[in-house]
């Protein structure tokens, strides 16, 4: 399958530009999408320097990082709303970086995106069913009326809708509900890859449990390949397959969900697990979460050497000074100086370097 | 595991603030609307109390009808007495020299409730010179006692910069430095860190920790997460449709919840570790109604799978439960339910779907 081009890392920009996969060839999983290398500046203001990452066809890959992380912005590269500053978004093979407004129509119908705030990404003043039914139009070719309506019918059923909030109007509706929309829409030209960018952030608890639901559900049932990204680990662990972890334009860390969360390796990743109150008094009262200052610091200048240093409670000389390359460890990939390949990783709690974790046994994971 | 040493708060003496019979309404151009109905509840010296619930829950209303924050539209009934003081119906005047002496807010949003044009050391100075009798140089001085209380790293700084200069994380550490400027009997804290990234959010649960250990600050918290709740709360209220429906110390709420809302709440939040393999989580179906009045029966009856005819005529009384229940009356165990759980296990299947 991977018979990509891959560009020569440039000696300036700070990642590696030959990354190896971070999912084994084992799984023997098609990649659906690939970003190479990818930058995205607005301005001065690096927002994604350099990501490279591979999502698997049928699989959800969760993009996880703070805001300013530029999770949201290489989700917006993919769907092309921006047009990236370098590096390439391939799908299927097929360079998609730069191409045509007339090109952009049919790129549109193989990647679609959810938004977080419904309320927001939905024109008010269309009914539901003309929301759902505009896509239809992008696939060209004549409906009828009546064709038109099945369409929007089966669309609104598939999430959980009744046909007759197609005659409604946004504000009518819930919040969740409103989600439900917004996905029956964006998967309304079948495409093959769905971008959620913070889909259910916006909703309350148990709807929000509903929509991920829904949202594992469709995934399955109909197979498309899903970027969740999300600042909330623990909303994609019974959802993701794969976990990128991004800090200030980077990737940090990636891996399979189960690698990520029973030996997170990059002391930011470590960090953020940490940090997610567990909704279980006796376990979270157990867990200390490691304080890493409030300040992430600026995107138009970001820290030399490991982007992370300046918060990182294990950081060193070498950290501030060298770039770490994203290096294999087990089933993972990961940039830091002190994730070595046999698996051994630093322990953000213990406080120093030294203590590495007991190497990963390599087992096959059940994805 | 029910009896883990409770945090230092005094539940045995007379509370800060109680809270009788509070009811809300609001009068609106298309009707009323009822968003709250009858709360009881009481905060210790030195206790977190949790206000949990879903938007629409009336937890937010709750909180800002204790000092006077509400709208005009809003009509509020019952009784708030902070240290024996009555404050519903009190003369805006004493209202005023309440708030931010006696009981102090903090809010979700903190760009907002900061004036952008205004350095943070005179925001935090302001609350001093109103409430304070204290020379220029003293205000200074504890403006930067203030930010560093906070954890605002160099707050002689930082006292010059700009809201905009900050971090939203820092912004939230002025905001609760302005609240606790004249230190309050009690800090209302409404979703605090929900704006804010999870390393961030750590850190000021850490802080509002500290201002009860080291003050013995009563706080009430307001949030609808309840891995904040698990991580600060002493004792916990569920509100469902303006009314509480579950009471209880932290431990025995998250491991024996009666009510039927409570366990849905709990079942439908995602927990690391709990759902690995089951590829779902547990909803709750239907949506929390707005209600023009409150109805003589239960309020999530038609959404809670143990609903019976008993439930939808009769509004079920917030009692205890019996079992929980030990000498301190105020850390029994209260639910309003016809069908309280019983002894089932937290995340039963049928409080799903």
């Amino acid at each position: 399958m991977s018979v990509f081009k891959r560009r020569a890392a440039q000696d300036d920009r700070p990642t590696a530009g030959h990354v190896p996969p971070a999912v084994p060839a084992a799984h023997g999983n098609e990649v659906v999408l690939e970003l190479q290398d990818l930058v995205m500046h607005f301005g001065a203001v690096r927002a994604v320097d350099g990501v490279s990452l591979q999502i698997r066809r049928g699989k959800v890959t969760a993009l996880v990082g703070e805001s300013g992380s530029g999770k949201s912005t290489v989700g917006r590269c993919i769907v092309r709303l921006v047009e990236p500053t370098g590096g390439q978004v391939l799908l299927n093979g097929a360079d998609v970086t730069h191409l045509s407004r007339a090109q952009m129509r049919e790129h549109r119908r193989d990647v679609s995106i959810v938004f977080q705030d419904p309320a927001g990404s939905l024109d008010p003043r269309m009914l539901v069913g003309d929301v759902v039914a505009e896509p239809l139009q992008l696939q060209g070719g004549r409906r009828s009326r009546q064709e038109r309506a099945e369409r929007v019918t089966e669309g609104l059923q598939r999430v959980g809708l009744r046909p007759e909030v197609a005659r409604r109007y946004p504000h009518e509706l819930s919040g969740g509900q409103r989600q439900r929309v917004s996905i029956a829409r964006a998967l309304m030209s079948e495409p093959k890859i769905l971008v959620a960018d913070e889909p259910t952030s916006a909703l309350d608890v148990s709807v929000q449990a509903s929509v991920l639901n829904l949202l594992a559900d469709l995934q399955r049932d109909i197979g498309f390949a899903c970027l969740f990204i999300t600042h909330d680990l623990s909303a994609v662990e019974y959802l993701a397959d794969d976990i990128a972890v991004m800090y200030l334009g980077q990737l940090v860390e990636q891996g399979t969900r189960e690698e990520i969360f029973a030996r997170p390796r990059h002391p930011y990743t470590q960090a953020l697990l940490a940090a997610a109150p567990v909704a279980d008094p006796a376990r979270q009262r157990e867990r200390r979460p490691v304080l890493l200052g409030d300040d992430l610091p600026s995107a138009m200048d970001p820290p030399s050497g490991c982007r992370f240093h300046t918060r990182c409670p294990l950081a060193v000389a070498q950290c501030v000074e060298e770039v770490p390359a994203l290096r294999k460890s087990g089933g993972a990939v990961a940039a830091c100086h002190f994730v070595h390949e046999d698996g051994s990783a630093p322990d953000i709690r213990a406080g120093h370097a030294t203590s590495a974790v007991t190497p990963a046994a390599t087992t096959g994971s059940p994805a | 595991m029910t009896t883990t040493a409770q945090a230092p708060s005094r539940v045995d003496a007379p509370p800060v603030l109680e809270v009788r019979d509070l009811s809300v309404t609001f009068q609106t151009e298309t009707g009323s609307v009822s968003a709250v109905d009858h709360v009881n509840l009481s905060l210790a010296p030195g206790e977190i109390v949790g206000i949990v619930g879903e938007s629409g829950c009336g937890k937010s209303v709750t909180s800002m009808s204790l000092a006077g924050l509400l709208p005009r539209s809003a009509r509020i009934d019952g009784s708030v007495r902070l240290q024996g003081q009555e404050l519903v119906g009190a003369k805006p005047s004493a209202l005023r020299a309440a708030r931010g002496r006696d009981i102090a807010y903090i809010f979700q949003e903190p760009m907002s409730s900061l004036n952008p044009v205004l350095t943070v050391g005179r925001q935090v100075a302001e609350v001093l010179q109103v409430h304070e009798r204290l020379s220029r140089k003293e205000v200074q001085e504890r403006t930067v006692e203030l930010l560093e209380l906070v954890g605002i790293p160099s707050p002689r700084e930082r006292v010059k910069h700009y809201p905009h200069q900050l971090s939203g994380g820092m912004r939230q550490r002025v905001m609760i430095a302005m609240a606790v400027a004249c230190s309050p009997k009690v800090l209302v804290a409404d979703e605090p860190t929900t704006a804010l990234d999870v390393t961030v959010q750590a850190g000021i649960l850490d802080v509002l920790r500290g201002l009860r250990d080291r003050f013995g600050t009563s706080i009430l918290i307001i949030t609808h997460d309840l891995g904040v709740i698990a991580d600060i709360a002493d004792r916990v209220v569920v509100m469902y449709a303006g009314r509480v429906v579950e009471q209880a110390g932290l431990h025995e709420l998250f491991e024996r919840p009666q009510h039927h809302y409570t366990a849905g709440l709990l079942s439908a939040s995602p927990t690391p570790g709990r759902h690995a393999g089951t590829h779902r989580l547990q909803e709750i179906p239907g949506l929390v109604p707005v209600l023009s009045r409150q109805p003589d029966a239960c309020t999530f009856a038609e959404r809670c799978p143990a609903a019976s005819e008993r439930c939808s005529s009769k509004a079920p009384p917030l009692e205890p439960i019996g079992v929980g229940s030990g000498p301190l009356q105020a850390h029994e165990h209260l639910t309003a339910c016809w069908h309280p759980r019983g002894d089932q296990p937290p995340q039963s299947p049928e409080a799903g779907r």
